[in-house]
């Protein structure tokens, strides 16, 4: 088991960059979620990590060694790809085995190692299988088996779970923690879905359009997002992020006045200047505490659990989230806790607060 | 076809029968004349049913040949025709797979100009470029032999495209955990590619066996040599008897003999054939 750093990691696929200016370092037995848009760039990443594609700019080290021009097959980490990628031709066993083979690795110690990972993944019943005679979860199963059997410094995921069904992915998700937090291996795992990110992580790294936009634990990144970017990213519903003005010590929106209690504003902000308030929809309180907003209901989702108001402010909408139950007025007060709010600069979507 | 009426189910198989009774006939007419005696197809009427030579005619062409038309025995041509058949289909598959591999596989300078290299040799058949390829064969020595039989007929686009068209449809995703789990290009190539193309080379196999057993002007213009004679090349040779009838009972059994080895060929493989045709699951 080794670190991974990353040093200013850059990618350009000949017009502009995929992946820029990416410093992070993962310490040994980590589990790190790269997270963020369609498009942003988070498997290139990885795939920059594995080794199948070029570095452009910067330098990537497993442990003390710099590897950007070290073949993926001497990095010593094992990549569980989004569609398996198993050997259609060969059996479970075999797809296990190929790359003990390739390394040279003695058949008794292959044994040894398919043995022990198909009594840890449950593949016993299926090891002289092929492919196509597995369900979507067996394969996914295969697949983990094939990078366990490596005992390598570092698992990559790349969206690994993705085309199984909503439920099979739950028991996967946390399947693959357990599994990473008995071997201790380092992990980085790519993730569209902020559920599985935010479950998976150790670490959760945001990106955006090719750059970090935060990096933290999970509830760092929920609590205290880092850009308007990030925080309308994680969490669901996603935080209400309503454009709102300074004027004399209090926040403008249309003809609502917010008044913040003292300290939370930051010092130095011109006069009119554009901010984002940010407010979690389940920090909604229905009680009256003196800091929020008359909405006009326009409707409201049952979850069960809770229900989901959809609402109009100033011309704005918010989605607030109450307790089950809970009744709705089609005008009601909704509060929140001074501690619930965010802010953020309009124009660069960075966190004031 | 999803349409369910009587007519029409009698209309196609009517329409399926009267074509294979029309490709048939000429066939079954071959064999029948194989099975007379010398006079018989060169009478008035032509027998429908099978004589009683037929035990004769058919040991007589394999064992001795008919010296009168030149033709060597026949046992000695039909390993010929295997040998060229056989060359051509592996040469064929052997020169395409690797062909394809590069051009898919591998970023090498100039790789679209092969490409278009090889497209083009599509256009130029030997039929098309048979006087200058005679002229590279002739002055290589390569006149009455094996290799002048099969070399000038392996180089293939087609059979590139074949494989090039199952090679992308492989998704790239094995190909990188291949390079994971420490594959080179020619573990790659040997263990994953190969297997998985291995319907489609028998496919392959059957139209190409067929194609080199067939081969007709080609072996016809480059052997003088008996020894090296093929037998469909050696059939019209047969035919083509001066100052005299060609003796039809010993041609046609040329005939028949020289369509066994496509059919077996055809029938053993016809499971692998479809599959490699058809097959889409990867
Ligand atoms: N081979 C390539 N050539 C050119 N551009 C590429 C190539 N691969 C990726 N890109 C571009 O790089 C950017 C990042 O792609 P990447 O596949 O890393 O996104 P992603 O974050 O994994 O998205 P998704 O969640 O959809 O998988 C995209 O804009 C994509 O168009
Ligand atoms: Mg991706």
């Amino acid at each position: 088991m080794a670190a991974i750093t990353l040093k200013g990691l850059g990618k350009s696929y000949g017009s502009g960059y995929a992946v820029e200016g990416v410093d992070l370092t993962i310490a040994d037995g980590e589990f790190v979620v790269l997270v963020g848009p369609s498009g942003c760039g988070k498997s290139t990443l990885l795939r920059m990590i594995a080794g199948l594609e070029t570095v452009t700019k910067g330098d990537i080290l497993i442990g003390e060694r710099r590897v950007n021009d070290v073949e993926p097959a001497e990095r010593d980490i094992a990549m569980v790809f989004q569609n398996y990628a198993l050997y259609p031709h060969m059996s479970v066993r075999q797809n296990l085995s190929y790359g003990l083979k390739n390394r040279g690795m003695s058949k008794a110690e292959i044994d040894t190692r398919i043995t022990k990972a198909a009594e840890t993944l449950e593949l016993g019943a299926y090891l002289d299988r092929k492919p196509r005679a597995l369900s979507g979860g067996q394969r996914q199963r295969v697949a983990m088996g094939r990078a366990i059997v490596r005992e390598p410094q570092a698992f990559l995921f790349d969206e690994p779970l993705s085309n199984l069904d909503a439920k099979l992915r739950v028991t996967m998700r946390s399947e693959i923690r357990q599994l990473q937090r008995r071997l201790g291996t380092t992990s980085v795992y790519v993730t569209h879905d902020q559920v599985e990110a935010m479950t998976l992580a150790d670490r959760l790294v945001v990106l955006n359009a090719g750059r970090i936009e935060q990096i933290g634990s999970p509830l760092e990144v929920y609590t205290h997002p880092a850009s308007a970017f990030v925080a309308s990213f994680i969490g669901a519903p996603a935080m209400n992020l309503l454009p709102v003005r300074l004027m004399s010590g209090a926040l403008a929106m249309g003809d609502q006045r917010i008044d913040l209690p003292p300290g939370l504003l930051p010092p130095g902000l011109p006069e009119g200047a554009g901010l984002l308030l940010g407010i979690r929809p389940e920090a909604a309180v229905l009680a009256d505490t003196g800091l929020g907003f008359d909405i006009a209901v326009s409707h409201v989702e049952e979850l069960g659990a809770a229900r989901i108001v959809y609402g109009q402010v100033g011309g704005q909408s918010l989605v607030v989230q109450v307790q089950a139950g809970q009744d709705i007025a089609p005008q009601m007060r909704v509060s929140f806790p001074a501690a619930a709010l965010r802010l953020f600069r309009a124009d660069t979507g960075k966190a004031l607060t | 076809m999803v349409e369910r009426r009587p007519f029409l189910t009698f209309l196609s198989h009517a329409v399926l029968i009267m074509g294979i009774l029309i490709v048939s006939l000429p066939v079954w007419l071959a064999l029948v004349a194989s099975t007379h005696g010398e006079t018989a197809f060169t009478g008035g009427t032509i027998p429908m049913l099978p004589g009683g030579e037929g035990w004769r005619n058919y040991s007589t062409m394999l064992g001795k040949g008919i010296s009168t038309s030149g033709a060597p025995p026949l046992a000695a041509m039909m390993l010929n025709s295997l040998i060229m058949a056989l060359g051509i289909a592996f040469g064929k598959i052997a020169i395409s797979i690797l062909s394809a591999f590069a051009i898919v596989y591998f970023r090498f300078p100039l790789r679209q100009l092969a490409f278009w290299t090889i497209f083009i040799t599509l256009m130029l058949p030997v039929e098309v470029r048979i006087l200058p390829t005679f002229k590279v064969v002739a002055d290589l020595g390569l006149l009455n032999s094996y290799a002048g039989l099969t070399i000038p007929l392996i180089a293939s686009a087609t059979a590139t495209f074949l494989f090039r068209q199952v090679f992308m449809t492989i998704p790239n995703e094995l190909m990188e955990a291949a390079r994971m789990d420490g594959a080179g290009p020619w573990r790659f190539f040997k263990d994953i590619l190969v297997p998985l193309s291995r319907t489609n080379m028998a496919a392959l196999f059957v139209i190409l066996f067929i194609y080199g057993w067939n081969q007709y002007i080609w072996p016809l213009l480059i052997t003088t040599d008996a020894r090296f004679y093929t037998i469909v090349a050696a059939i019209k040779r047969m035919a083509d008897v001066a100052d005299a009838l060609p003796q039809w009972n010993f041609v046609m059994a040329a005939v028949i003999l020289a369509m066994v080895p496509p059919v077996v060929v055809v029938i053993g493989m016809q499971r692998l054939f479809v599959k490699g045709l058809i097959e889409t699951e990867k």
